[in-house]
Order: C-alpha cells, then structure tokens, then sequence
C-alpha cells in the first residue's frame, strides 16, 4: 500500500509500486491531465511535481511518492480557482495550439519559477528544454514565463 | 464539446425548446438534389446540414465539422459564422460536429459552388491521394486537413449559414412588430427597431425565426463591414488546455464502464506478419488478461497499460520473411537513382513543358546541375496513436483522435463486416495529428481487439509504435539541370524526381520568369506507407525548388533576394511578399561574424510565404537564431491565429531540416524514440516574426501548412551564405557531426 498525497488529497493506493506515477495518476486516479508521450523522460508531457520538483512521471515509480506530496497540473490552480501567475500568462499570450504537451510545459515553468523568480533566456532554455512541443509554441512559451515573471500577466 | 444528437434536429428547423437551427438542406426540387444519394443514407430522408442553433438563452452555438487540433479551427470557423450573423462573441459557443455524413464538407463546398456558380475550389481535388477526386466517396469525406477548415467550411459555409440566420430573425422580428425588415438593426445579438423603440435578443425570436423561409442566397459582409472577421480573437479551447481539463482521444473514458488497457507491436517490415508469439513469460505477469496474436500484429490486454506494455515486451513473436527484408536506406535510395536513370533528361512523366528547356540548356552561357535528397519524416505527434472501442450487439463504438472520422467508421464497418450505421465515433481533441491522423489503421486495429476481447478497452501505442507504424512523408530525390544567359538570367529549367503525391503543382515555378521549363516524374517504389505531412509535397519540393534557385543566384554572381526579385514581375503578390519579408529582415544590412541569412518563396495550399532565416555559427555548427515569416493568405480571419501557424510551421519545419531522417535497415525503420528522432528544443528554437500582407479578401490561403515549406530552404540558403557549403541532403545535421 502507497500513501501518497496528490492536489492535497491523501490517497492509499493499492499498485503494484514499480508503476510509473503517470499510470497511476491517469488509470487509478482518473486524473488524466498529465500526459504520455514517450515513456522514457525524453518529452516532458508527463511532468508534474514531487515534493515541489519536477519530475518526468512516466519513468517515477509510485513507490518513490510513498510520504510525499505530487502536484499535478489539476493542481496548479489555488484551491479556490484562482488560475496560477503561469496559467493566466499562457492565456494571454495564447501559448497552446493542440495543448497536448502544455500541462508538461507549465509543470516545469511552475517550477522553474518558484526556484527562479526572474529567470534568464538561458534559464529559461536549461529549465524547459526537456518538454517538446510539436506544434512550435517555444516562442509564445517564453513570452508568457517571462510576462508571468514580471507579474505583467494580466 | 458538448453532445449532440442527430436525431433532434433532422427535417425541422426549430428544436425542443424552442432553438433554431440553421444549416442547409437539401430538399426536392433543389438544384443540388442530385447529391443527396450519395451522402444521405435513407430513403426520403432530409438532408440538413446544420451549422448554427440559436437558443431561447441567446447563446449561439456553431457546430463545427472539423477536428481542433491545435489549428485553431474551432474558434476562427465561429468567428466567421458569429460575424456574419452579427453575434455576441461573448455568447457563442462551439460545439464539434458529430461524425455523421450530414456533415461531409465538400459536399458543403460543391453545396455552395452550385448555389453560387463560384469556380470549383480546383485545389480540393488532389489533395490526400485523390481523396476528393472520388464523389463515390463523398460520403465519407469529411476531413480536416489540406488547410481548408477557413477557406472551404469557413468562407462556404459557416459564414452562409451566419448571414441566412441573421435574416431568418430579421424577419421574424419584422412580422412580430409589423416594420419593414429593412429597418431592423441587428447587432450584438440583439434585434432592434429604432422608430419604434423595439428590441429582442435573438433567442426570443430564435423559435419565429425556424418559421421563416431560409434564403438560399443571404448578402455576405463586404470586408469593411467585418466586426469579427479578422481579429486576432482568444481561442475557445485555450482555457481548459491549460488546466488539465480539455479530453484528448488519449483521455477516453467510457461512462460505467472500466478499461482495459492495450499494448500492441506490429512487425518492423511493412507486409510481414506474425507467425508465432511465445508467451510463456508474458502471461505470468502481474494484470495480463489476454495475450492476442492478430496476425498482423500482437495485442497484449491488461488491467493498466504499463501493465500490458511491460508484458508485451517479454512477447517473443516470430515475423514471416517479406521481399523488403534485405532493403535498407542506401538500396532504397539507388533503386531512387535508378529509376532517374531510366528516365533520362526527358524520361519519366511530364508534368510540365514550356518552351525547349533541354534544348535552352544545351546553349546556355553557363550551366549548374545538382541533386538533392530528403530521407522519410515520421509525423512525431505529441499524443501518441491511440483508439478506446467497444464492440457489443453486433455494434462498434470508438473514441479516439481523428483528421477522418467517416472515413475511419467506413473502415471499422468493412473490418468489421458491419453496416456504417452500427460505428459510432466519437471525437476527442487531437493532441497533434500534422496527417498522421488522417490514416485509419489505428481506428480498425482498436475496433478488432475490441471485438476479440468483447469488452471495452483502450489501445495506446508505444512512442517506439508510433515512430516505426507511421506513414512516412517519402524519401525522394530530384536532380536539376539549369542554364542561365550571358547576364545570369535563368533560361532553361529541367527538373526530375521520384515522389509525387499531391498536392497537385507543388513542383511548380512558373511564377519565376523562366522561358523554358520541363519537369518530370520518374515513379519509384517508396517501401513504406506513405503518409500526407504538414504540406505534403511542399515539404521537400520547397527545399529542392528554393535551393536550385538559390543555386542559380549564386551562379550569377547576383543577391538571392535580388535575383529572386527580378524573376517575379509576373507574380506581383509574390514579389510584394518577398520584398517585405526582406524589409522585415533588414535583408542587406551588415551581419555580425558567423551570421548569414537564406530566402525562400514558396506558394502553398493557396497562401504566398516568404522567409528569411539566421544562422549564427556556433563552434563551426549552423544555429538557426531568427526567422522573419511574410505571408499572403489573401486575407487573414484571425491574425493572431494565423500567426501562430506560420510560427507553428516554421518550428515543425526546422525539426524535419534539421534532424528528421527515419531510416531503413533490414527492411525495418530504425528510430524508435525522441534520443533518437530529435526534436526542436526550447534552446533550437529561434525568434519568430511573422506579418502578412491582404492580397486579396475574396480568395483565401491556408494556414497550417503553407509556414512550413519556404523554412528548410531558407535556413540551408544562409548556410551557403555563411559557410560556403551547400547542403543537398537533409537532414542538416548529419552534415555538422
């Protein structure tokens, strides 16, 4: 038995521990907002946060969330709505196309930002570098991180 | 997405409720008559398209028969339709199309040609394999891609369905306040009569209106009327993709019922099939409840689907030997060069003849000749293939992410031996799709576990599946000959190569001032699938084209831009585009050491590109820093939007000339992953400036594609300029090890 808490809400589960938290998230949990794209840490659509890192969540197992705390993308948002500094940026600026991989995205600008306040072109290239979109958002990404970090979102 | 039932809204005007709705019917008597049997299914059934309903709430909702799939579609089509029905944007909603043969869209098209005696939309028809070509199967046309959602459904349809609505309620309203319907102001959704101080919201007359004759040929806004139409609008679908809530195919879930989840693994040749699988280990293993050999490829069904793909993994299965087994990328890419042999300079199919090129080069003052190859491109969506069906009472239900979702219930229903009516699909939000999703293997191979297993379950496929089981954008090979006059100028133009798969012209440079011409075809077996990608043949015959052209500049002695420019005094909305995107550039200007620029033109899917891209050499390696994009789509209905496709173009275009090559060895396609088939990065990924030019409101362009095709030989263009090395063969990086 896993204890874990996710978005908040302690959750007991009964998973073989070697499944990556990714299947137990989206199978388990129904949370289906973290995505898969490769499997092997290779895109970033999986990310979400362990105890405040980032981690790819396609190749975490769930026993590493034993006695920890996951934030996923559902729970980017404050507990009362309120959308993150990060998420309002994406909206402004119209950042996702097909929107696949922006969970991903703002997992790792999330936590980037929270590490970084004021991040630099080249930090911002160091932090994000591990999440691909094929839709070629790159440019409207930066734009918003940076407008998130200036808290010039709207 | 809300839901949508068919059954509510077929042969009446007005739903429960009191809704209109507006769409197009075609009735007895109707000129159009005649094509109703081909897409209508039953007898004496009414056909009625249906792309607007109007609810006593006053909200709007356009239903909208095309996939988003990060296009912007959804928000763009409701934003024409909104506009001419003078809408509140506030109050519209969109609401995906079912998959239903009432929806087929070029029947919309053809719908709208006959009413209106407009020209054929001529670049329909070869687009996707001849796809449109055959009205035998209109009725499962109905597809997203060729960039056509704003220039067909768009112009054809959601805004003829907006103007008739609008009139409809001015009617309505004229005949309840007895006023001529002249007087009616209608504005923001809201009907207005200024002499005699009445107002109504458009929901209040929403049910009157269903009663009034719909006009076959409402007025359309002239551009200086547009309030909607091009405004760089927000996206509808932009709120729930940043929270986790917008449902891809991948989301699928089935109301009461659990999953189970599918691993699969086809044979790594194309043709072979799997003639044993041992499963000694496999089925041993934690949640496997079937391991299923489907001739054609295994299935491994478990309770989770790491579950199965763990399982799947210790599946030893045993392909038959096939003819392809021995091929690789070097033989492939010889039996290329045969068939060029074959053809000669004047072999192979003509597809275009001016004037005496080979006689022209013969005689020509100086002569350049040069060849070009491009390996095959996978698509690489984000959102790995995947399909949830259920097969039960002799019925299949499917929900998954598709370009084609008639065409795939035409497919379950053929695998299936059942009839259309017993496929239901359902359409998720497409993670990514750039044509890999206008195929329908996925779908059938979904629907035949599903019915082996006879219980709900939902197939993924590995990124290693999704790499190897494309349908690949084709290698090819092209081989130009040029010859230019005493002054440089280009005189003769002979050009062949082997891939020819539409769209129809995209090997064309009749808008460059050359007096002879011959371009030929010479046909080799490519080994693959061929799959349509994000502008298809303007993926390499852009590069070919826009480097010969290159090539003859630089043999001239002449500036690119310059030479380009010269050429081009018959096309003038192409030379306006090419001279603005050198403007934007600052095409000319002094460039720090190790930066260069490259120029490239390319018409696509009926808008005009222009590119300028930056090479910064960094440790002897080419870094692409900037592009500036100019383009000419006629007129553009969403700037932001469009914006955003030439920017998404540019980026999926850099990663195919930069890294992409799948390549061959033993018959099979040895990328398997991202380490491996590399992407554009955050840290690749170069500035973007786009602007467009209005050409001309009343023909437009695409959007999706058309960013793409001028990118690769923009950016191989500046690495001439800067490195003196000209690169014929992509990808980029295997030239800078």
């Amino acid at each position: 038995m896993i204890q874990t808490t996710v978005n908040g809400k302690p959750q007991k589960l009964d998973v073989d521990p070697a499944t990556p938290i990714l299947w137990v998230l989206r199978e388990q949990l129904g949370m289906t907002g973290t995505k898969f794209g490769c499997g092997v840490a290779q895109c970033g659509a999986c990310t979400a946060h362990l105890d405040g890192q980032p981690i790819r969540s396609c190749s975490t197992p769930i026993s590493e969330a034993d006695g920890c705390q996951i934030t996923t993308i559902e729970g980017l948002a404050g507990p009362d709505g309120a959308l993150h500094p990060l998420q309002q940026a994406w909206i402004d600026a119209q950042v996702p196309q097909c929107g696949y991989c922006q969970s991903g995205q703002l997992m790792s600008a999330a936590a980037l930002l929270r590490d970084t306040p004021k991040p630099s072109d080249a930090q911002i290239d160091a932090a994000m570098s591990g999440n691909i979109c094929r839709c070629g958002t790159y440019g409207r990404i930066r734009t918003a991180i940076k407008a998130a970090a200036s808290g010039t979102e709207r | 997405m809300n839901k949508w039932s068919r059954r509510g809204f077929i042969g009446a005007g007005v739903l429960t409720g009191g809704a209109l709705v507006v769409g197009v019917a075609i009735r007895p008597g109707n000129a159009v008559d005649k094509l109703r049997g081909s897409v209508a299914s039953g007898e004496g059934e009414q056909l009625v398209n249906a792309w607007v309903k109007i609810d006593r709430d006053n909200t709007v909702t356009a239903i909208v028969p095309h996939c988003e799939m990060g296009q912007g579609a959804h928000t763009t089509l409701a934003q024409m339709l909104a506009d001419e029905l003078d809408a509140d944007w506030a109050k519209v909603l969109v609401m995906q199309a079912p998959a239903d043969g009432t929806y087929v869209v070029p029947d919309a098209a053809r719908v709208f040609v006959a009413a209106w005696s407009v020209d054929a939309p001529k670049w329909l028809e070869p687009t996707y394999n001849g796809l449109f070509t055959q009205v035998a199967k209109l009725g499962d046309v109905m597809i997203t891609g060729g960039s056509s959602s704003i220039r067909t459904t768009g112009q054809h349809t959601m805004r003829i369905a907006g103007a008739a609505a609008r009139q409809m309620l001015v009617a309505a309203a004229a005949a309840r306040w007895n006023v001529p319907a002249s007087e009616i102001v209608a504005e923001n959704s809201t009907l207005m009569h200024k002499a005699s101080n009445k107002r109504g919201t458009y929901g209040e007359f929403a049910e009157a209106a269903s009663r009034e004759s719909m006009p076959q040929t409402p007025p359309l806004k002239d551009v200086s009327q547009y309030k909607l139409m091009g405004k760089g609008l927000q996206r509808l679908d932009i709120p729930a993709k940043i929270n986790g809530s917008a449902h891809f195919g991948i989301d699928a879930q089935i109301g009461g019922q659990k999953l189970k989840y599918v691993a699969v693994k086809a044979p790594p040749v194309p043709g072979a099939k799997v003639e044993s699988i041992n499963t000694a280990t496999a089925k041993t293993m934690p949640g496997v409840r079937q391991i299923l050999n489907m001739g054609d490829f295994v299935a491994v069904v478990a309770d989770g689907y790491w579950q199965a793909q763990m399982a799947l993994n210790m599946v030893e299965p045993r392909y038959s030997r096939t003819e392809g087994d021995t091929l690789d990328s070097a033989k492939l890419s010889a039996l290329f060069a045969k068939a060029l042999d074959d053809g000669g300079d004047t072999g192979g199919t003509s597809l275009a003849k001016e004037g005496d090129a080979p006689g022209a080069f013969a005689s020509a003052a100086k002569k350049v000749v040069a060849e070009y190859k491009v390996p095959f491109v996978a698509h690489a969506a984000m959102e790995p293939i995947n399909c949830t069906a259920w097969v039960h009472d002799s019925k299949c239900e499917i929900w998954t992410s598709t370009q084609v979702p008639l065409r795939a219930r035409s497919a379950i229903a053929k695998a299936l031996e059942i009839s259309n009516e017993d496929v239901t699909v359902n359409q998720l939000y497409l993670g990514g799709a750039f044509g890999r999703r206008l195929e329908t293997d996925y779908t059938v191979q979904a629907a035949r576990i599903a019915k082996a297993t006879g219980y709900p379950i939902k197939m993924i496929w590995s990124r290693e599946e999704d790499t190897r089981q494309d349908f690949y954008r084709p290698a090819d090979i092209s081989r130009f000959s040029g010859g230019l006059d005493g002054s440089g100028k280009p005189v003769s133009w002979n050009n062949a190569f082997t891939q020819l798969n539409g769209p129809d012209g995209s090997w064309d440079v009749a808008h460059y001032d050359i007096p002879n011409r011959s371009i030929r075809h010479a046909q080799a077996d490519m080994h693959l699938r061929f799959g349509s990608l994000r502008s298809v043949d303007y993926s390499q015959q852009g590069f070919f084209v826009e480097s010969f052209i290159d090539e003859l500049a630089h043999a001239a002695g002449q500036d690119p831009y310059e030479y380009r420019r010269g050429l081009l005094s018959k096309s003038p909305r192409h030379k306006a585009v090419l001279e603005k995107v050198a403007q934007m550039a600052g095409w000319g200007a002094a460039l720090p050491k190790d930066t260069a620029r490259g120029i490239a033109l390319v018409m696509s899917f009926g808008t005009i590109v222009a590119e300028v891209a930056e090479v910064k050499l960094q440790d002897g390696r080419p870094r692409v820093t900037k592009v500036w994009c100019c383009a000419d789509a006629g007129y553009v209905m969403n700037p932001d939007g469009f914006a955003a496709q030439m920017e998404g173009g540019i980026i999926y275009g850099l990663t195919t000339a930069l890294f992409s090559g799948i390549t061959l060895r033993d018959g099979g396609v040895e990328q398997s992953n991202f380490h491996d088939y590399q992407m554009v990065r955050m840290e690749e990924a170069p500035e973007i400036v786009v602007d467009f030019i209005n050409g001309d409101s009343k023909v437009l362009g695409g959007a999706g594609e058309p960013g793409l095709p001028p990118l690769a030989p923009a950016v191989t263009n500046a690495i001439f300029a800067a490195t003196g090395k000209r690169i014929r063969e992509l990808p980029i990086a295997k030239h800078f090890t």
